[in-house]
């Protein structure tokens, strides 16, 4: 660009010193870049350091502590505590992803047809993603509630059990009730994601399979699926990542319990350091998921990639 | 009751301080200050409505001093501490339980001299209000009251069973409750992760089956006595409690048993203060005041005797603070007689006072459903026992190791098992430096 105009045209057409450098075009790449690198640095970065650095220390709440290498670690690593919260959290990424996955699918196909009131019903379907976590877990938690509960209440009301169910007061129910508000939250992410994917495959290549005596599932499985992979891949690693570092959900639902049996690594991480002020041993126990997300990552981008190359 | 002013607080705080009496104006330091103070949110509203709306605004005029009150879940107050100590930064003044004095020791103001004072003046302090607030030589916190727990119960249904006094042994507690169970009024009992009421069960029931967790600092709660309390509970669980009660927070029980869902739980005095406060709105099922049916009484006896844990509350002044001075100020000002009656008349026996003399005052012979909250905190155990409730008890309380020995049984881990993990966790705690 900058060999277009003469310096002195430049000049004239106002703003030269400052046109001079817009128009380099490295000094323009550094300032975009640079609210970004200064955000990610403050918020990312530096905790994340900051993370190792308490790691690798003994300190507690109002003690610097000294540096003890891997003990941290260690610990964490024969804890027992944290070996379920880790397995719960394994537990509850797999089947939250899985069932979002399958009905935002589900989800994405149907609003992929034409009907009346298409907009209204896609908008309505962002609610549960638009909502704050905090809140609508909230209003989980009440209806999930030991004594009060309005699942109960009706259920119980409509003869369909004599006993109360024990939604968060039994470890496997505590669990399924977590991962079914997660994939109620979810579920909208995955469907506006894989939507959007539908929306770019040609229609032509239905009716061509059509005509080639393809039926539902066939079009589906060789035609839909194939082409929609990429970007549900992306959605996939997207949803790992948020479900596998949760926290708010398990915090307001079930505060880990009980007994532990809903702890994830996140929420146990928070009641060590910041609850307990253990900053030392948080830190470590929330570092256990950073090797497991990037390998998850690795993978799926790999695979991604090689999708693309083919 | 006399209004405290800043020349009466001035000449019965400190001698010291006549200088600044004769200037006949708030001391320089105080003109403007501002404190931030957190506290929870009382289980007794009224309470924090007269903080709020009549001692802070007396504060104010005497002292010179505005105090900015909030009030948090009591589960949140850990969380606060902890990121107002690394961040530097957050309210000058901080309410803590049970024995979290030990834990924030570091990041505390020295206020030894205002408790001793505390302590001459009012009758002495209490023992498990000392053993929680005092680290080593000097006091991390200052003293201020003890939440009482005692099992409120309803006396119509327990007449009902045919049980007319409490029971007083776990074995006649779990048949009426066995009874209690079958007639749709279990009994409600947190084993959830929650500050008051999962403690204030789980240690003295451990406690009263001959079990502890620790004897000259070494972990003994593998023990038969502690294998034959988890093997009772077990069975005691299923035939008499609310099985929910494993999801509950220190609120639920509330909720339960003033919606007429269970007949009997440990806790404050809450409820019975809250079904007072509102005979209107709380009733029995025949419809009369359901205050007229609440009574308390102790938690039973086991093999191992009778025991009690109570909650003691105290003000931490800390170290980031930029006033603590006048903190300082403030909290000797705040426990002076005049304005201490006031919130602890405001309890209505929910908080008993830190130090004796407060059992001497009328409010106890007001009410007779309240008396046995009096002294209960006299006969209370501390966290961590045999051994202090140090920062290794409070850090085995943080981790809910005793509440999910319990819970894990419960639902349906082996005893021995759940034994083996409950001491196995004890003892890396114990094996720290």
């Amino acid at each position: 660009m900058s060999s277009i105009a003469p310096a002195h045209q430049r000049k004239r057409l106002g703003g030269s010193h400052w046109t001079g450098i817009a128009e380099n075009e490295r000094i323009l790449a550094l300032a975009l870049l640079a609210p970004a690198v200064v955000i990610l640095s403050t918020f990312i970065a530096y905790p994340f350091v900051m993370a190792i650095w308490f790691a690798l220390t003994s300190i507690r709440v109002g003690d610097p502590g000294e540096f003890i290498g891997l003990a941290n670690f260690a610990k964490a690593w024969h804890d027992s505590i944290f070996q379920t919260a880790f397995k719960n959290t394994v537990f509850y990424t797999s089947w939250a992803t899985i069932f979002k996955l399958t009905l935002g699918m589900c989800l994405a196909l149907l609003l992929n047809r034409h009907f009346r009131l298409k907009r209204i019903v896609r908008a309505s379907m962002l609610l549960p993603f638009i909502i704050p976590t905090v809140l609508s877990t909230f209003a989980w938690r009440w209806m999930f509630d030991p004594t009060f509960s309005v699942v109960n209440w009706l259920l119980y009301r409509t003869g369909f059990i004599t006993n109360r169910l024990p939604f968060l007061s039994d470890g496997d129910w505590a669990m399924w009730c977590a991962i079914l508000v997660n994939t109620w939250r979810g579920m909208p992410f995955f469907a506006i994601t894989l939507l959007a994917g539908l929306q770019t495959i040609n229609p032509d290549l239905h009716e061509a399979a059509a005509l080639d005596g393809a039926n539902a599932w066939h079009r589906f499985w060789h035609v839909t699926w194939p082409l929609l992979l990429p970007v549900t891949l992306v959605v996939v690693v997207f949803s790992v990542i948020q479900t596998f570092s949760d926290f708010q959900l398990i915090y307001v639902l079930t505060g880990g319990g009980p007994a532990n049996s809903t702890h994830l690594v996140a929420t146990y991480a928070y009641q060590l350091g910041v609850g307990a002020g253990l900053l030392g041993e948080g830190a470590a126990i929330s570092l256990f998921m950073f090797p497991v997300l990037f390998a998850v990552v690795w993978i799926q981008l790999r695979y991604l990639r090689r999708i693309e190359g083919a | 009751m006399a209004r405290v002013t800043r020349r009466k607080f001035l000449q019965a705080s400190s001698a010291g301080l006549a200088g600044i009496l004769a200037a006949r104006q708030a001391p320089a330091f105080a003109q403007g200050t501002a404190l931030g103070w957190l506290r929870w949110s009382d289980f007794v509203p009224a309470s924090d409505q007269l903080l709020r709306n009549e001692i802070l605004a007396e504060a104010q005029k005497a002292l010179g001093i505005k105090v900015t009150l909030e009030t948090v879940n009591a589960n949140d107050i850990q969380p606060r501490v902890t990121s107002a100590v690394q961040s530097g930064t957050g309210p000058d003044i901080i309410m803590t339980l049970s024995n979290w004095p030990q834990l924030y020791a570091d990041s505390t103001v020295d206020v030894t001299d205002i408790v001793e004072k505390l302590d001459k003046d009012q009758g002495g302090i209490y023992e498990t209000n000392v053993a929680v607030a005092r680290v080593g030589k000097r006091w991390a916190a200052v003293p201020w009251a003890t939440v009482g727990f005692l099992i409120a119960y309803r006396k119509s249904w327990f007449d009902q069973i045919g049980v007319s006094a409490f029971p007083d042994t776990w074995e006649k507690y779990r048949e009426a409750g066995k009874k209690l169970k079958a007639n749709g009024h279990p009994l409600g009992q947190t084993l959830g992760h929650t500050f008051g009421d999962a403690p204030a069960f789980c240690y003295p029931y451990l406690w009263s089956w001959g079990g502890r967790e620790v004897d000259e600092g070494k972990v003994v709660l593998d023990s038969k006595a502690t294998l034959e309390s988890v093997r009772f509970m077990t069975g005691f669980w299923k035939e008499a409690h609310d099985e929910g009660g494993l999801a509950w927070d220190d609120t639920n029980n509330n909720r339960a048993f003033l919606s007429g869902e269970i007949s009997a739980t440990l806790n404050g005095a809450s409820i019975y203060v809250e079904a007072l406060r509102k005979p209107e709105q709380y009733k029995t099922e025949k419809g009369t005041p359901l205050k007229d049916d609440i009574q308390h009484a102790a938690l039973p006896k086991g093999p191992g005797g009778r025991f009690s844990y109570h909650l003691p509350i105290s003000h931490m002044v800390m170290k980031y603070s930029k006033n603590a001075k006048a903190a300082k100020d403030f909290l000797v000002w705040l426990q002076l007689k005049p304005m201490f009656e006031k919130w602890f008349v405001s309890q209505k026996g929910y908080s008993v006072a830190a130090t004796k003399e407060w059992e001497k005052h009328p409010m106890w012979q007001q009410d007779p459903i309240m008396l046995p909250f009096r002294s209960a905190t006299a006969t209370g155990r501390m966290l961590g026992y045999s051994g202090p409730p140090d920062k290794r008890a409070a850090e085995v309380l943080s981790r809910y190791i005793i509440i999910d020995l319990y819970a894990k049984a419960v639902q349906g881990m082996k005893p021995e098992e759940a034994v083996r993990w409950a001491s196995g966790e004890l003892r890396k705690i114990y094996s720290q430096v």
